[in-house]
C-alpha cells in the first residue's frame, strides 16, 4: 500500500527504520543474579554489581542468553555463534558505572526477516539487521523532591533485546504493523511480555524523507523511547510533515535526536549531532567472548511454538476459515489456543463466527481478558455441538451464552434449567401457526395479494409465541404450507 | 626475633608451639606502631582486629589441622575490598568506603587463617611506579643509599605492600600487577614479588585499573613463602568471568625441584641502550648461577618488546577511563559542594577526588577510545598486543622460562622523580610486555649494587605454569643467597 505525502513541491516518500527495545523475561539481570520483578520498591532489587560498586564484576546469565537466541530463531534470523560484549560509556545519573554494557560491533543475532500484514490484506517483508543483548539502565525520579533527583536501580542491568529493522519501512501504518507483529512474535516465543505501559517494549523511531524511491535516504532524525504503537504512528507522521517542510522552505534537515510530545502533537530537539555523546566504545574486559554452540542452538528450536504466521495459514488450511478471520485469532497465543480447542472435531468456520463474534464481543463488554473467560473453550463447544444437533437454534444459543458468561455454567444445564430446548413438535408449531393465522387475517390478505415480505412477520410472530424454541426450518415449511397451500 | 621469620619458619613454630599466633601478631603490630609512622607503608591499621583473629587462631591450632596461613600476619594492599574495613585505593574520591563485602582473594586467605595487619598503602588506584601519587602520603622505602638520607621511593604501585614485607611489618603482603606493580616495588625492596598468570586469580572485590591487565599476587621475603601464599590466592571464582577454571598446585613443592636440563631463554631485546651496567652484570650473574644449576641457556628474541610500553599506555588508561567512571560524586565519595548541574557535578567532583596522576590517565583513555582516534591507538594497540602474546607464545616453544632484569635501575629518591611523567612510565619497561601477554613473572632479589641498594631479576613463565617460575626462582635466591635487610627494619630502627 503506497503512502505518500503531497507537498508543495511534490510528493514525498518516507522511509523509517525502527529500533525496538525489548525487555528480557527472565528471572534475573544480564549480568547479576538481581530479580527484575515489575513494580517493587524503588531499589530493592538491585545487587552490589548492578550498582557498579567497586570490585564488582559482570557474569553473563545463560537465561538471557537464550532468550536472545529464541527471539533470533523466531525472527528468522542468522544467529552468531560467537559474539562480543562491548562497554558503551557515557556519563548519566541513572548509569551507576558510567558505562553500559551492550554488543556493538559482534552482536549476537544478525539479519532476518518479519512479514507484516496490511490492512488491504498484502504483506511485506521488513528487514532485520540485527538484535543484541544489552542491560538496561536505571530510573531517575524528579518530581520528589524540589531539589533533588532521586535514582531508582530497580531495572538498572535487566536484561534488553534491542532489534533493529532495516529501513524498509514506508507508511505509520506499516510501522505500526511491524510494531504489533514483533510484539506478537516476542509474546509467542514468551521472549518479551511486550507490555509498552510498563516499559518492557519502547521504540526509538528513525524518520527521513524523500522524493522518490529512486532518490538516496536523506538526513534523518531519530525520535526516542516512543512507547506505544498509537504515538510510534504519530510521531512519524508529525515528523515527516516537519522535514518536509523544511526541506521544501530550502532549509536542511540536521540529524538529531528528538522527543515525541503526544500532548502537544509535536517532535522537539534532544540534543544535536554537535553535542551528541561520544560512546567510546570498546570490549568490555570484564567478559570473555560469547562463545554457544550450534547443538545448543538445535535443542532451542526443538522448543519453539509454532510462530503466528504458520499458525495462521494452518487455520486457514485446517479450518476452511478466511486469512482475516485466522489473522484476528492468532494475534494472541491465548486466543489462538481458544480458538483451536473450540474448533476442533467442528466447524471450523461456525466456531470463528461464534469467537470473533458474541464471544469476543461479550469479552469486551465485561472487560475480561481471554484467560479470565468464564465460558470455557470446552463449554463453548458444548454449546455449539447444541447448535449442530437441534437441541437449540442460534437464536436461543445468543441467550445460552450470555447465561454462561454470567453463571459459568455448561450450556446443556443452562437450556435444561430456562426450558430452552428447541421445539420440534410439528403438531404443536401447526397449532400455533394457525392462531396467528386466524388472528392476523387482514394480513393474510395482503400476502396472499403479492406482500411477499409478510411471510417474515408471520415466521417471527409464531417463533415469537413459542418463545424463540421453534426449530426455524419447521416453523418455515408449516407456514409454507399454510399460506400458499 | 620473631618478625624476621620467613611465614613458612613461622607455620612451623606456631604448629611446634614455639610461640603463639597472638605472640606473632603482636610482634608485627607493634613493628607496624614503632615503624609506620615513618614509613607510612598502611593507610589503615587494624591491630585489634588483628589480635583478636590471632587469639582465635591459636585455638585453630591447638586443634590441629590448621590450614597453612593460620596464624600468620600479613599486610593487605587496598585495594582488595576488606568486608568492613576501609578500602580507599589511595584515593581520595573513595577515601571513607567500607566495602560490604570481601574480595575472593583475602576471602582466601582469611579461610586459609591469615591474620590481616591493615591495608597497605599503594600510588592512587595503582597508577603510578614510586608510591608518590597516594592520597594517604608516600611510602619510604626502607633501604637506603649508603652514606646517603636520602629518601628513596618503595615502586609502585604496590609501595606499600613491599615497604611493609622489606622493613618486616608484615610476613608477606598482596598485591596487584598491572603493568609491573607487584614485581618492580619487589626488586626496589630487596624482596620477591610473583604477578600470576592472568585469570589464575580471582579478580572479584579487587578495585579496577585495567581490567584486562590487573592481576592479584603475593610479595614475600622468600619465593617459598611466595609460594605458600599464591597456593592459597589461586584458584576458580565463578563471579570473575576472566578467571580460569585450572586446578590449583601445591606451589611449594616446586621450591628446589632440580633444574637440570630446563632451558632459559635471554631475550635480545631486554639488553636496553643506556641500561647501568650494575644492572647488566647482575642479569649476567643470574644467567651463571642458572647455567651452574643445569639449565641450558638459549638466546631468544621477543621483536615487539619495543612497543609493549606504548601499547600498555593506551590500554591501561583506556580502561582505567572506562573502571573509573563509576565515582561521579552521585554514589561514591565527596561530592563537591556548589555543582550547578549534572555535567557540573561531575566535573567538580572528579577534579577535587582524584590526583593528578589518575586525571592523566583517564584524559589520555579517553582520548584514546574516542571516535575518531578509537582506530588509530586502541585498535592499533589491541593488535600489537597480539603480536607481543605471539612473540612470547614463540619464544615458550624453545625455552621453558625467561629471565630478564625486573627494572632498569634501583629504587630512585623521591626528590629525583622526573619531571616528565613519560619517563617515569620507563620504570616498568620490562615488567609490561608479560603483562601485556599475561604471562606469570617473579622478582627475585639477587645482589645490592654498589650504593648498597637491592636489584631484582625477572623470570616470566608459561601461561598457568608459575611452578616452574617458582622452581627457577627458589634456586637464583639459593645461589644468590641474598640475606641484606633494610636498615629500617622491625626492631632495629624508626
Amino acid at each position: 500500500m503506497s503512502y505518500t505525502i503531497e507537498g508543495n513541491t511534490g510528493t514525498w516518500e518516507i522511509v523509517v527504520g525502527l529500533e525496538v527495545h525489548a525487555q528480557v523475561i527472565s528471572k534475573s539481570k544480564l549480568f547479576s543474579g538481581a530479580s527484575t520483578l515489575f513494580g517493587g520498591e524503588p531499589n530493592s532489587h538491585v545487587s552490589l554489581i548492578d550498582a557498579g560498586f567497586p570490585g564488582m564484576l559482570p557474569v553473563i546469565n545463560q537465561a538471557c542468553v537464550e532468550q536472545a537466541v529464541r527471539t533470533g530463531l523466531g525472527l528468522k534470523a542468522r544467529i552468531n555463534l560467537e559474539s562480543r560484549f562491548d562497554r558503551k560509556n557515557y556519563f548519566y545519573a541513572d548509569l551507576p558505572t558510567g558505562y553500559q554494557i551492550s554488543q556493538f560491533e559482534h552482536p549476537i543475532i544478525g539479519t532476518g526477516v518479519v512479514q507484516i500484514e496490511l490492512s488491504d490484506g498484502s504483506t511485506r517483508d521488513i528487514g532485520i539487521t540485527r538484535l543484541h543483548l544489552e542491560q538496561d539502565a536505571g530510573k531517575l525520579m524528579h518530581d520528589q523532591d524540589p531539589k533533588r533527583s532521586f535514582v531508582d536501580l530497580n531495572r538498572a542491568g535487566v536484561a534488553l533485546m534491542e532489534i533493529v529493522s532495516e529501513p524498509d519501512i514506508r507508511s505509520p501504518e506499516e510501522a505500526g504493523a511491524y510494531v504489533r507483529k514483533l510484539r506478537q512474535i516476542l509474546r509467542y516465543l514468551g521472549t518479551c511480555d511486550g507490555n509498552m505501559e510498563e516499559g518492557s517494549m519502547r521504540a526509538d523511531v528513525n524518520v527521513s524523507v524523500r522524493k522518490s524511491a529512486s532518490e538516496p535516504f536523506r538526513t534523518r532524525c531519530e525520535i526516542k523511547n516512543v512507547n506505544s504503537i498509537r504515538f510510534v504512528m504519530q510521531a512519524i507522521e508529525i515528523e515527516a510533515a516537519r522535514q518536509i517542510e523544511i526541506w521544501e522552505s530550502g532549509g536542511e534537515v540536521d540529524q538529531e535526536t528528538r522527543l515525541f510530545d503526544p500532548h502537544k502533537g509535536e517532535t522537539r530537539s534532544l540534543r544535536s549531532k554537535e553535542d551528541a555523546h561520544d560512546y567510546r566504545y570498546f570490549p568490555d574486559p570484564d567478559l570473555l567472548p560469547l562463545v554457544i554452540e550450534q547443538s545448543w542452538v538445535d535443542q532451542i528450536k526443538q522448543t519453539l511454538p509454532e510462530l503466528p504466521d504458520e499458525k495462521r495459514a494452518r487455520f486457514q488450511q485446517d479450518y476452511g476459515i478466511t486469512a482475516y478471520d485466522a489473522g484476528v485469532l492468532v494475534a494472541e497465543q491465548a486466543t489462538a489456543d481458544f480458538y483451536e480447542s473450540v474448533a476442533k472435531g467442528r466447524d471450523g468456520k461456525s466456531a470463528a463466527a461464534w469467537v470473533t463474534g458474541d464471544f469476543f464481543a461479550a469479552l469486551n463488554r465485561t472487560g475480561k481478558s481471554i484467560e479470565e473467560s468464564p465460558v470455557s473453550a470446552a463449554n463453548l463447544g458444548a454449546m455449539l455441538d447444541l447448535i449442530a444437533d437441534g437441541t437449540i437454534n442460534g437464536k436461543i444459543a445468543k441467550e445460552v451464552l450470555e447465561d454462561m458468561f454470567e453463571t459459568g455454567e455448561a450450556p446443556l444445564a443452562i437450556v435444561d434449567r430456562k426450558g430452552l430446548r428447541q421445539v420440534t413438535d410439528t403438531g404443536a408449531i401447526e397449532a400455533t401457526a394457525d392462531e396467528i393465522i386466524s388472528k392476523n387475517g387482514d394480513k393474510v390478505e395482503q400476502y396472499k395479494g403479492g406482500k411477499d415480505k409478510l411471510f417474515g412477520f408471520f415466521v417471527g410472530q409464531v417463533m415469537k409465541a413459542t418463545g424463540g424454541k421453534a426449530n426455524p426450518a419447521i416453523v418455515n415449511d408449516i407456514l409454507r404450507k399454510k399460506l400458499d397451500g | 626475633m620473631l618478625t624476621d621469620l620467613t611465614i613458612a619458619q613461622a607455620a612451623e613454630g606456631l604448629r611446634k608451639k614455639e610461640f603463639s599466633a597472638v605472640e606473632l601478631t603482636k610482634a608485627h603490630t607493634d613493628a607496624v606502631d614503632a615503624l609506620n609512622g615513618r614509613v607510612n607503608a598502611y593507610i589503615t591499621v587494624t591491630s585489634d582486629k588483628a589480635l583478636a583473629a590471632a587469639k582465635k587462631a591459636d585455638s585453630t591450632l591447638s586443634a590441629g589441622e590448621a590450614p597453612a596461613l593460620t596464624g600468620i600476619p600479613l599486610g593487605i594492599k587496598d585495594l582488595f575490598c576488606t568486608n568492613g574495613v576501609r578500602t580507599t585505593a589511595a584515593s581520595k574520591i573513595i577515601g571513607n568506603f567500607v566495602p560490604p563485602y570481601e574480595s575472593t582473594v583475602t576471602a582466601k586467605l582469611l579461610e586459609n587463617g591469615a591474620i590481616f595487619l591493615g591495608k597497605t598503602n599503594l600510588d592512587e588506584f595503582a597508577m603510578g611506579s614510586g608510591n608518590l601519587t597516594s592520597a594517604f602520603g608516600s611510602v619510604e622505602n626502607p633501604w637506603h643509599r649508603k652514606d646517603d638520607a636520602s629518601v628513596l621511593v618503595p615502586g609502585g604501585s604496590s609501595g606499600g605492600s613491599a615497604a611493609a614485607v622489606a622493613a618486616h611489618m608484615a610476613m608477606g603482603a598482596t598485591g596487584t600487577d598491572t603493568g609491573g606493580s607487584i614485581r618492580q616495588p619487589a626488586a626496589y625492596c630487596g624482596i620477591v614479588g610473583l604477578k600470576p598468570t592472568y585469570g589464575r586469580c580471582s579478580r572479584w572485590g579487587t578495585i579496577a585499573f585495567a581490567s584486562s591487565l590487573d592481576q592479584a599476587g603475593p610479595m614475600t621475603r622468600t619465593v617459598e613463602d611466595a609460594a605458600i601464599m599464591l597456593t592459597a590466592m589461586a584458584g576458580h571464582d565463578p563471579k570473575d568471568s576472566t578467571c580460569a577454571d585450572v586446578a590449583v598446585p601445591d606451589y611449594r613443592a616446586a621450591c628446589g625441584r632440580s633444574l637440570k636440563g630446563l632451558r632459559v631463554g635471554i631475550p635480545a631485546e631486554y639488553r636496553a641502550p643506556g641500561m647501568s651496567e650494575e644492572i647488566l652484570a647482575v642479569w649476567q650473574k643470574g644467567i651463571d648461577m642458572l647455567r651452574e644449576a643445569g639449565c641450558e641457556i638459549v638466546d631468544v628474541s621477543l621483536p615487539h618488546t619495543k612497543y609493549g610500553l606504548a601499547t600498555y599506555y593506551i590500554i591501561a588508561p583506556a580502561e582505567c577511563s572506562s573502571n573509573l567512571a563509576r565515582y561521579d560524586g552521585v554514589r561514591f565519595g565527596e561530592r563537591a559542594e556548589g555543582a550547578t548541574s549534572l555535567d557540573d557535578l561531575y566535573e567538580k567532583t572528579r577534579h577535587n577526588g582524584f590526583g593528578e596522576e589518575v586525571r592523566r590517565r583517564i584524559l589520555m583513555g579517553t582520548y584514546v577510545l574516542s571516535a575518531g582516534y578509537y582506530d588509530a591507538y586502541y585498535l592499533k594497540a589491541q593488535k600489537v598486543r597480539t603480536l607481543i602474546q605471539r612473540d612470547f607464545t614463540q619464544a615458550f616453544q624453545k625455552v621453558d622460562v625467561l629471565l630478564t632484569p625486573t627494572a632498569p635501575t634501583a629504587a630512585f629518591a623521591r626528590d629525583e622523580k622526573p619531571e616528565d611523567p613519560v619517563q617515569m612510565y620507563l620504570n616498568d619497561i620490562f615488567t609490561v610486555p608479560a603483562s601485556m601477554a599475561g604471562q606469570p613473572a617473579m622478582s627475585v632479589p639477587v645482589a645490592l649494587d654498589d650504593k648498597g641498594l637491592p636489584l631484582g631479576l625477572q623470570l616470566i613463565g608459561k601461561h598457568f605454569d608459575e611452578e616452574t617460575i617458582i622452581a627457577v626462582g627458589s634456586a637464583l635466591e639459593k645461589a644468590a643467597g641474598f640475606t641484606a635487610r633494610p636498615d629500617l627494619r622491625a626492631g632495629v630502627s624508626a
